[in-house]
């Protein structure tokens, strides 16, 4: 498996320079590489470790330790509930429930066909408006349990 | 609204037809600072923000130009500038709209502060989550470069410098500054220990960095719109600028509002501002400066003496929003995060729920820190579940007491302070609870589990 497209290796040679110390590009490559396959498999921490002249355990260690990095495959939308006070304050603990029963799965599942997987996050600094979940990369405001329902009826027919 | 709201760093935050485009900051007066700024000498700059008394925003509230001022000079290494854009103080919303509705205004205020502390080049490190804001910012920074604004020879002055936006990954710890250096270096964000490490003289690749919050970093850009001292005449002496208090929880409005230091009470955000709280609710308790901050009850009496000598006898609508008021009052402002609870609150489980965070979030380098939020943790967790110990109260601020200054970095206190401030203000919820469940638990009926809402 070629670890990344060409586009995203073209970025990859125009970021590594701009840092004063390659290992710097650690992140940013990791995150490259989860944007196209969804998570980081060994062979990719290998090709960042190799790219940056470190060894594997120097990348290893970063990929688990940043919450953000996955390891394995998930479903097709990854959906975070923040689960922090102001949120939790705003009903967050019953919006995550609804999620579970429309998708299905408990938290830090994916849903058995494959639609998303569930995950209780921290503050996503958007306290105001709790509770406060984030599908991929779009965040949504004030979800309440018919909220998260919708949302999940959205992702069903494909239109989120 | 009674009181109304002083502008100055969110002056075009919501106004109808403001953009995040360049041409639209431009119309507005965007990059005259700057302009201002390539004419003066960097140490001018430097003692301007000096005079201002901007004290930073991220947190700890240190004056901006007296870090700037420990920067080691001599060594000759580079100077590195990074902005923290990690935002993942609980209860703290304020930078992503900044960087979402107005990102130029925080280049401006970058580039300002790089050419006068004569930055090598700039970072934004920005929390991973913030998808969105970082393709803004990366634009913004295009259109900046563009104009010549920032990269090579900025407006002709011979001074060059890049921004570099640097995404994290969903650990909080990223926000604490050497935390945050050893991220950007592509490491684990272990907290290093000062000293030595004060970033000042040993920062971004053992070179002179200044970390400053982005806030911190606008304000910059006014304080040379506007020279040092008239800044240091909004707020009062010691507390000058403006704060953006981001309010969240049990009101009617939450959200942002900017206000000169020591403008408003408490009372007069969350009443006057917020729109009180839901009806037929009471006060409880409010967070004044995110999780971190300790707690503070609606019923109790705040006395002491302040700086200036004089004494002061607050209750909690009294208390003026400002640093060392809320200092005063035995918490602080930190990133300007209100949480406010109503009676409807369970404070066990209000606490359970910020154990969780903590628990969540500790990098593991300390064992005090990394054994001892988790079983703050498994302490509070039970408690809410119904399964408490008779002695779990006495537990708890035995354990938090042993975290306390015994850590690297400030995550420690960040976790302990909670603990220690609701058990200190709200003892008799906690021993209630904790005897009554341990009373039942010792009969023949099984535990009972509790339906909880926070936790
Ligand atoms: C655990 C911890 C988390 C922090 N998180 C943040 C943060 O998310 N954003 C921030 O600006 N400062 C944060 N800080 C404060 C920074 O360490 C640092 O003091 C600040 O960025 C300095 O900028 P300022 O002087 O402009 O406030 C945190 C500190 C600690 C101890
Ligand atoms: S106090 Fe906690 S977060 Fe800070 S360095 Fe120690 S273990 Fe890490
Ligand atoms: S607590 Fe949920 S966004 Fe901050």
């Amino acid at each position: 498996m070629a670890i990344l497209n060409d586009e995203n290796l073209a970025k990859v040679d125009k970021l590594v320079p701009k840092y004063p110390e390659k290992r710097s590009a650690t992140l940013p490559l990791l995150h490259l590489i989860q944007e196209e396959h969804g998570y980081i498999s060994n062979e990719a921490v290998e090709w960042v470790a190799e790219r940056l002249d470190l060894s594997p355990i120097n990348v290893y260690e970063v990929v688990t330790f940043y919450p953000m990095f996955k390891q394995k495959p998930g479903g097709k939308y990854a959906v975070k509930v923040c689960r922090t006070l102001s949120c939790a304050l705003g009903g967050a603990y019953k919006t995550c429930k609804a999620f579970e029963e429309a998708l299905g799965c408990g938290l830090d599942q994916t849903s058995e066909d494959k639609l998303a997987s569930l995950e209780f996050v921290e503050c996503h600094a958007n306290c105001g408006r709790a509770p406060v979940v984030m599908v991929d990369e779009q965040m949504f405001e004030g979800v309440d349990e018919n909220g998260a329902r919708k949302l999940v009826e959205k992702m069903r027919e494909g239109t989120l | 609204m009674a009181i109304k709201e002083h502008r100055l760093i969110f002056k075009n935050i919501d106004v109808e037809g403001y953009t995040n485009d360049i041409a639209c900051y431009e119309k507005n007066g965007g990059y005259a600072d700057l302009k201002k700024a390539i004419g003066m000498k960097p140490e001018e700059i430097c003692s301007e923000v000096m005079d201002s008394g901007v004290r930073g925003r991220g947190g700890a509230g240190f004056p901006a130009g007296m870090k700037w001022k420990f920067l080691d000079r001599k060594s000759g290494k580079p100077i590195y500038l990074v902005c923290n854009a990690d935002e993942s103080e609980p209860g703290t919303f304020k930078d992503r709209q900044i960087i979402h509705k107005d990102p130029h205004q925080l280049i401006e205020g970058m580039m300002i502060a790089a050419y006068a502390i004569q930055a090598k080049l700039a970072f934004i490190y920005i929390r991973g989550e913030f998808f969105e804001g970082a393709r803004i910012l990366e634009r913004a920074i295009e259109e900046a470069r563009e104009k010549g604004y920032l990269g090579d020879d900025i407006l002709g002055s011979g001074y060059s410098c890049d921004i570099l936006i640097h995404r994290g990954a969903g650990a909080y710890i990223c926000g604490e500054e050497t935390g945050l250096i050893e991220s950007l270096e592509g490491k684990r964000p272990y907290p290093r220990i000062k000293p030595p490490y004060f970033p000042a003289a040993l920062g971004l690749y053992q070179c002179p960095t200044i970390v400053n919050n982005v806030e911190t970093l606008c304000d910059v850009k006014h304080v040379v719109n506007m020279g040092g001292k008239a800044f240091s005449e909004i707020g009062t002496p010691g507390n000058t600028g403006t704060r953006i208090w981001c309010v969240s929880g049990h009101v009617q409005k939450p959200g942002y509002y900017e206000f000169p230091c020591a403008a408003l009470t408490l009372g007069e955000l969350i009443y006057d501002v917020c729109g009180g709280l839901l009806p037929g609710r009471s006060l409880k308790a409010v967070i004044p400066g995110g999780s971190s901050s300790k707690v503070l009850r609606a019923d109790e009496r705040f006395t002491g003496k302040l700086k200036d000598g004089s004494e002061f006898d607050w209750g909690i609508e009294d208390i003026p929003m400002d640093f060392d008021s809320l200092m005063a009052a035995g918490s602080m402002s930190g990133s300007g995060g209100v949480i406010v609870m109503d009676d409807t609150t369970d404070m066990v489980e209000a606490l359970a729920n910020i154990n969780s965070f903590y628990a969540h979030e500790s990098c593991g380098q300390c064992t005090p820190c990394r054994e001892g939020v988790q079983w703050m943790k498994k302490v509070t967790g039970r408690m809410s579940r119904g399964e408490a110990r008779m002695e779990d109260v006495e537990l708890l601020r035995s354990i938090a007491g042993q975290i306390e200054g015994r850590t690297i970095c400030a995550f420690g206190e960040a976790a302990s302070w909670p603990v220690q401030s609701f058990l200190a203000k709200f003892n008799d919820e906690f021993v209630a609870k904790a005897k009554q469940q341990a009373e039942r638990n010792a009969g023949s009926e099984a535990p009972q589990a509790l339906e909880t809402t926070l936790i």
